[in-house]
């Protein structure tokens, strides 16, 4: 365990009462594991935390290996995918999809499903035409705006 | 007494459970996913332990993985938070097979109050009065039951919470397709597609009790409500609940104690109610058997550390509290600040919040989980955090709350902050007292 200054809520709230009676526009204090700021903001005052990275470089978030961005082949359009998320090809696990290569699809034709945050956003096409081909597996991670298909425009 | 505490959450509780159990001396001990690895909770916790990737489903939904990490980390106790595990029976079950202590109520609680259906039965046992309505195994008897109780009529799903396979129906014609909808809905959110029935109270209100049982003394902490909310998720919170005369006040706080005595409860837990917003009728919805997001409201109030009676209450001890000496002053509204863009239809927005500076002052009070350059990883809910402000009367709070909020800075991430500067500018949320409709007539921008 790290010893630390506990910094705990009441803590925050007495430092900024005690530079609400003072000149300070602005603190910043700096723990083994914390920064913080608090500083003037409107009628009143404002906190900010950072993490300090010093402290634990082991710690690391590990990102989802996302499927790559690829470019969308000449003649073709791409439908990508409207924010980071897992891209589902079907409405629910063993469901037929939505859409197979050589489907014809309009602007508003729902192609699949990106799973954010526990909310099932749908994919629309957004282009009429036939899809040429599928560029993303089933349950794959992606990032926003990554091409999930391709159309061949009509 | 509970020496190592294992939090089986992620998140602004996991942090806000941290904070209290290294005040009362508990080592902490943060069961994260990957993802959360470099979470401002894992920098508080006393140890960190990774129980699996990313998605829920392989750490914090997986019994055998937090099972497994909470007994090779030598935990004597597990706080599960709310939703994932923390009011899975088996879980429940499962930690005490391993020969720790979950903090929480005892399984037959979690059995009692697992489902709608049985809960009902319950509340019926403990002479709760409950909504009209019924059980209903297909549509022909949905059918029937909407003829019995009369349109509109509330679609849920037996299993379910958190507002997923509700669907509110009008009109006689239109309940085959709603009822299709809302069994596949049940059957994919929870694996089970039975739904209910029951009459649709046109203006009610949300509103709930704060309970605290040691399996033979029960108490409550006041009211709750939770009327803002937008397809069935809770928006706003405050306590206590506006413009309830008093009789009515104490005849729900009364049936929630009548309910937790009866299932001599230990722990602590919420009773929800349907209120008749015009004449103050009430109905037993449910009970949540857990710590619930908007505790922070009932703390306010009352000055009781509520996960500290968790604790307390999980470690064998008798309350200490009696009813006699909770008495709640002032008033308490929380809003939840989501990962969501208002004027995107509430779209979620995972990414790096490169600015996140929260009002600190009196009367105000954040629970919040995300510092500058936290990260919302796509994997869960959508709660950055919640700010919750005091006032000696509703009005004063209301007023905190606007310059407290105007004072809220996240930038990188679109948040629900927009949503609540208008809501706290809206004269019937001044007023006090709105039914579960509020949101239909905000005015968005």
């Amino acid at each position: 365990m790290t010893t630390d200054l506990p910094l705990t809520p009441e803590d925050v709230n007495e430092i900024a009462s005690i530079l609400d009676g003072s000149n300070y526009d602005r603190l910043d204090i700096r723990t083994p594991r914390y920064r913080l700021r608090v500083e003037r903001s409107g009628d009143g005052w404002s906190q900010e935390w950072s993490l300090d990275d010093a402290g634990e470089a082991a710690a690391t978030p590990t990102v989802p290996a996302a499927a790559p961005v690829a470019a969308v082949p000449d003649g073709l359009e791409g439908i990508a995918a409207p924010l980071p998320g897992t891209f589902y090809r079907a409405p629910q696990p063993g469901a037929p999809p939505f859409v197979a290569e050589g489907d014809e699809v309009g602007p508003d034709t729902v192609v699949g499903i990106v799973e954010t945050m526990k909310l099932m956003n749908p994919v629309h096409a957004g282009c009429r035409g036939r899809v040429a081909a599928i560029c993303v597996d089933n349950a794959t991670m992606v990032d926003g705006g990554a091409i999930l298909m391709h159309v061949k425009p009509a | 007494m509970i020496r190592r505490l294992f939090i089986a959450n992620r998140g602004e509780i996991a942090l806000r459970v941290i904070r209290t159990a290294q005040r009362l001396g508990m080592t902490t001990i943060l069961g994260a996913s990957e993802a959360d690895v470099a979470s401002w909770p894992a920098r508080a916790a006393d140890e960190v332990v990774v129980i699996g990737p990313g998605p829920s489903p392989l750490s914090y939904l997986s019994v055998d993985a937090v099972i497994a990490a909470a007994r090779a980390a030598g935990a004597d106790a597990i706080h599960p938070g709310y939703g994932f595990l923390s009011e899975n029976a088996s879980f429940a079950r499962a930690a005490a097979a391993a020969g720790i202590r979950f903090v929480g109520p005892d399984v037959s609680s979690l059995e009692a109050m697992g489902d709608k259906l049985m809960a009902r039965r319950v509340g019926i046992e403990a002479g709760l009065p409950v909504v009209p309505g019924g059980e209903a195994a297909d549509k022909a008897q949905a059918l029937l039951r909407a003829q019995e109780t009369g349109f509109p009529v509330l679609l849920k799903a037996v299993s379910g919470g958190g507002g997923k396979g509700m669907k509110r129906v009008d009109r006689a014609e239109d309940l085959e397709a709603a009822i299709d909808m809302a069994m596949a809905e049940a059957q994919a959110a929870f694996g089970d597609p039975r739904i209910y029935v029951e009459r649709f109270i046109s203006s009610g209100r949300h509103v709930e009790v704060q309970v605290l049982g040691d399996g033979e003394a029960a108490i409550h902490l006041g009211t709750r409500d939770c009327s803002i909310q937008r397809r069935f998720q809770k928006l706003v919170e405050e306590a206590p609940a506006p413009a309830i005369p008093d009789d009515k006040r104490h005849a729900i706080e009364q049936a929630a104690v009548n309910l937790a005595r009866h299932l001599a409860y230990r722990g602590a837990g919420t009773v929800e109610f349907l209120v008749d917003a015009q004449s103050f009728d009430f109905y037993f919805l449910e009970m949540n058997a857990r710590i619930q997001v908007e505790h922070p409201v009932t703390e306010e109030i009352t000055g009781v550390d509520l996960v500290e009676q968790q604790l307390l209450i999980a470690d064998g001890q008798r309350l200490t509290l009696t009813q006699d000496m909770v008495a709640p002053t002032g008033h308490a509204i929380e809003v939840r600040i989501n990962a969501e863009s208002w004027a995107d239809d509430f779209r979620p927005s995972p990414g790096t919040a490169a600015t996140a500076a929260w009002p600190v002052g009196p009367g105000i009070r954040v629970d919040t989980h995300m510092p500058k350059g936290g990260v919302v990883p796509p994997y869960y809910d959508s709660l950055l955090g919640k700010l919750i402000v005091r006032g000696a009367t509703r009005e004063a709070a209301v007023e905190t709350l606007a310059s407290a909020l105007d004072r809220l800075r996240i930038e990188g991430i679109a948040t629900t902050a927009d949503l609540h500067r208008a809501i706290v500018r809206d004269a019937r949320f001044q007023a006090g007292g709105v039914d579960t409709r509020f949101f239909e007539g905000l005015n968005n921008g």
